[in-house]
This record gives structure tokens, sequence and C-alpha cells, in this order.
């Protein structure tokens, strides 16, 4: 069963183009992730997903819906946390929560035990009748996860979730998310560019970048690709020559260079490392430091688009602030 | 077509903000009461021609309890702008509800808690020695509330469809807001002004509102009060019409 169907879905904003082509498909019940810097495209791919946003091209569905033409029961369908908090403050959690149910036409009874049962979902049943804006921001967000669940949406839109709360919070809401999807079978698809977010808790991920999909698979998959361990070489001085050596040995999967690194893909990588400084002393070049470690997510962005995802942040963010100041929007 | 909960959702949270937010209401009743206050002090005995045969402060409270409305309905039109600026009304966005209840909710809640701190300018007023002659006067006056807020708060719509952000809210406050008070005749009357200026206030909505108020609580108006009933009735529906227009084509993020 397919939850979610996207193609070749495209999104300009006066020219520029914040989605290109993308197209992907999540099972029912899945963990989906979209990965990727901030103004890659993630937020825009969820604002059409949930109605709030019309595609310039391209088709989706949403539970079976058309996003275009049958808005409403794609409305009926979804739950949705907004990157940035959407409650009312003025209003006690509880009141959030009974005005919510009653935009999607639940009946008072219906009402009165959901909102208990969600509250005791995210530890709020304390809190209920405090005013919003007396919450904390972890509260917040909790909160919201809780409003979005009420009406119990078959699919449910979480964009970047834990950003911008501490350690310990995060940790907490991640336990929910994989208990919701766990207990309830609800379908997610969230947004991150938190690399270890995407790794704790999707199924499978796609990684977006400059508003294409540029990889998509379990995160397990995405990291065995890149194959066996990471050797991480901090080298002064010019190191081609260097690294032109290495790409010859056959036990190196590849090499690449990313400022004074060298990034070297080996099997048994912990055997590897003294042959390899051996190497470097020969050819004249003085290694700083050597690290090992196994492939993560951050290795698998690297690989993909020769950037590490904050270099990429930086960059996304001046593209995004000209074409802006080009559109004056 | 209509959804019914939705409007009572939207107009039960105005009237919860409401109440909450004493702040706000002091803040909002305190300038027309200084107008009030000081003008109906200032001016109390100086003999005006055009206002017939009642004292100024007669003359001058239906102006401020039109003021009163237009502030405050074209307040609760541009607060969109604070629900999106504060992201609330993405979440209403999404909500399977047409864009058709969301606006008759607010316009709801918007014109009742107008209508509230129009009658509550109107009670300060009596207390300040302003007399009601019936209760069909206080009635009829009401009705007119009611349009004055139903047309600025379809105005207010239409600006904060319009506008990306709240950094233009000044902007409209010095240069709609206060030019459409001043137009009215709410302070003066319209044949003290010279002709020219009297065809811009023919085409302020506030002109008929405050016109009106005039004719059904003392009884004195320029146009008849069925003239301005009817003036101001297209005023509101065109308004009202155009702000859903637009906040229906506007986009919510």
């Amino acid at each position: 069963m397919v939850a979610i169907k996207v193609e070749n879905l495209v999104k300009k904003f006066n020219g520029f183009v914040a989605i290109d082509y993308i197209s992907f498909e999540v099972k029912k019940g899945e963990l989906f992730g979209l990965l990727g810097p901030n103004g890659a495209g993630k937020t825009t791919t969820i604002n059409i997903l949930s109605t709030l946003l019309k595609q310039t091209s391209g088709y989706a569905e949403v539970a079976g819906y058309d996003i275009s033409k049958d808005k409403n029961n794609v409305r009926k369908s979804i739950g949705i946390v907004f990157q940035e908090p959407a409650l009312d403050n003025k209003l006690t959690g509880k009141e959030n929560l009974e005005f919510h149910a009653m935009m999607y036409g639940m009946g008072k009874e219906e009402r009165r035990s959901r909102i208990k049962e969600v509250l005791e979902l995210v530890e709020l049943r304390d809190k209920g009748d405090v005013l919003v804006e007396n919450y904390s921001g972890g509260m917040k967000r909790r909160l919201e996860i809780a409003r979005g669940l009420i009406h119990r949406p078959k699919v449910l839109f979480l964009d970047e979730p834990t950003l911008g709360l501490d350690a310990q919070t995060r940790r907490h809401i991640w336990e929910y998310i994989k208990k919701l999807n766990k207990e309830e079978g609800v379908t997610i698809i969230l947004t991150t560019h938190y690399m270890e977010e995407a790794d704790f808790l999707c199924d499978r991920i796609a990684i977006i970048d400059h508003g294409k999909i540029i990889a998509m698979d379990t995160p397990e998959r995405l990291k065995d690709k890149l194959g066996g361990d990471i050797i991480t070489f901090e080298v002064e001085k010019d190191s081609d020559k260097f690294m032109n050596e290495i790409n010859k040995l056959d036990f190196v999967k590849s090499v690449k260079k990313h400022d004074s690194k060298l990034t070297i893909m080996v099997e048994q990588g912990e055997k590897r490392i003294p042959e390899l400084i051996d190497m470097a002393q020969k050819n004249g070049v003085k290694v700083k430091s050597v690290s090992l470690h196994k492939p993560s997510l951050e290795d698998v962005f690297l690989h993909f688009t020769g950037k590490t995802i904050r270099e990429q942040e930086a960059g996304q963010k001046e593209r995004v602030r000209k074409s802006m100041r080009r559109f004056g929007r | 077509m209509i959804n019914k909960t939705a409007i009572y959702v939207l107009w039960l949270r105005e009237m919860k903000r409401f109440l909450r937010a004493k702040s706000r209401v002091i803040g909002t009743l305190a300038m027309p009461l200084f107008f009030l206050a000081f003008l109906g002090l200032g001016f109390g005995n100086m003999n005006i021609p055009g206002m017939g045969k009642v004292d100024y402060i007669h003359f001058l409270v239906p102006g401020i309890v039109g003021m009163g409305m237009l502030f405050t309905s074209m307040f609760s039109g541009i607060s969109v702008l604070w629900d999106r600026e504060f992201g609330f009304l993405k979440e209403i966005m999404v909500a399977p509800v047409n864009r058709v209840s969301i606006v008759i909710g607010r316009i709801a809640g918007g014109a009742t808690t107008s209508v509230l701190q129009g009658i509550l300018i109107l009670g300060i007023s009596v207390l300040m020695g302003f007399k009601i002659t019936n209760i069909s006067a206080l009635l009829f006056s009401i009705v007119f509330m009611l349009l004055i807020s139903c047309t600025f708060i379809g105005l207010g719509l239409i600006f904060a469809s319009k506008m990306r952000d709240i950094q233009g809210f000044q902007l409209i406050m010095q240069f709609i807001v206060f030019p459409l008070f001043f137009l009215s005749g709410a302070l003066f009357p319209l044949e003290n002004l010279p002709a020219w200026l009297r065809h811009i206030s023919s085409i302020d909505p506030l002109t008929y509102g405050v016109d009106g108020l005039r004719g059904v609580l003392i009884g004195i108006s320029y146009f008849s009060i069925g003239f301005d009933f009817l003036v101001l009735t297209g005023f509101s529906i065109l308004m009202v019409f155009l702000g859903a227009y637009f906040f229906e084509k506007s986009e919510s993020v």
C-alpha cells in the first residue's frame, strides 16, 4: 500500500526553482525522512503535500487522494507539525487541542477522550489548562505533536520536529515518534537536517539538495554503498601525488579530497592505517592526524554532494538570499 | 459548503482572546475616550455651524463610537497578519474547512468584539452625560455598528492579504485609518468642509456610518438614515466579498 506518491513535482517561486522534478513513494506505515540542508526544498515539499502551496507542475497523491483535486480529503487524512510553532499562545493547551478537534469535525465525547489520550501520550496531562505562552519550547513541540494526532490522521508530517530543542528533549521526542509509528501505525514523513536524527528514526531516507533527490534508500544501505570504513587523513601541503598513489592501491575504494582532509574508503580500515602512513612519508606528505570511523550519513552526504551539510547550508543561504533579493520576496 | 462548526470555533477563539487581553481592550478604548473627554470638554461650549441645536458632546459621541469601530475592525481584519507571523494561520489553513467559512468565522468574531467595544464607549458616554432617548435608538445604533465593523474588517483583510509582514501596519494606520476617520465627519459637521473635500468624504464608508449613528442616536443627520443604511450595507457587502476574495488568493506560507 502506498501512502504518498510523488511524481515529477516542481515548484518555482518567480523563477527560483525550489523543487526540481522530485519523485518518491512512501509505503503505508513507513517512517520516511527527507534529509538535506536548509533551503534544499524540504519544507516546500511538505507545504505542497499538505495543500498549503500549489505545485508548479507534477502530480502527488496523499492517502490515495490527488492533492490538487481532492484537497479536502487530503486535509482530512493528514496531521502536520510545522517547523515553526503554530499554536495560539493566548489559549490553553487543551483549548488548542479542542479547537483543532472541532475543526476536524469530531464529536464532543470523542473529543474529550481523545484529548485526554494524546495529552497523556506526550506527558502534558497536568499542563492542559496552562496558557501556551507559559510553555517551554519542548512542551510546545509536544503539544503540537499531540494536536497533529487527535483526529487520527493516516499520514503525519513532521517538519524539523526537534529544531532548536536541547539534546534531552530531542531524545524524548524521538521516542514519541518511534512509538507513534509502531503503536498507532501512522505513516510518518519527517524533514530534518540532523544526520543522527534521520539515522535513528527513519526506515528510509531521501537525501535532497538544491531541490533534487540525490539518493534514496535505507540508512544502512546508504552507508553500505560507501563500503567498509572511512579513514580521514589531515595532511599538510600539497597532497595530490599522494592521493594518486593511494588511488592505485586495490584495497582502496575511493579517495576524496576536502580542504586539507583526505577521505579514504577502505575495507578493514584499522589494518590499513600503518601502510597508508608509510606511503605518506615516502611521498613527503606530513600527516597531522588520522581518524577511522564507520560511515555515517554525514559521509554519505559528503560523498553525494562533495560538501558537508554545514557548508552546503552556508552556500544555500547565500543562494536563497540572492534570489529573494532579485525577486523582492 | 458552509462549515458552521468551524465558524463557531473561530468566533469562540476571538471571544476567548478578547476576554483575556484586558490590556488590549483598555488600549483600544483609551484613545476614543480621550478624544471624547478632551474634545468634548474643550469644544463643549462652542457653537459650530451645522450642528443644529445639540451641544458638542452629543454631536461628538456617535463620531467617537464610529472611530472606535473603525480602529478595532481594521485591527481585527489585519490581525490575520499576526496569525501568519505566529504561524497559527497555517494551522487554520490545513484544516479540512473551506476558505469562505474561515473568513465568515473571522468576521463574526471580529464584529462581535468590535460591537462590544462600541457599546462600551456608548455606555461610558452615558456616564459622561450623553442621553439616549429610547431603546430602539440603541438597537438601530447596533445595526450601524455591525455594518461599519464588517466593512472595515473586510478592508483589513484586503490589506492583510496583500502584505507580507506586519511592518506596514503603522503605514496603514497613518495613511488609511486616520484619514478615513478625519474625513468621516466624526469630529465636525460635513457642511463646513470645502466642496472638493466633501466629495472625498462621500467615498469614505465611515461617513455614512457616523451619519447613520448620529441620525439614530441624536436625530441629526446630513443624509437620511435610510440612505446611510443602504450605502453602508453596499460598502459592507463589497468589502466582505473583496476581503474574502483576496484572503483566499493569498498564500498562507
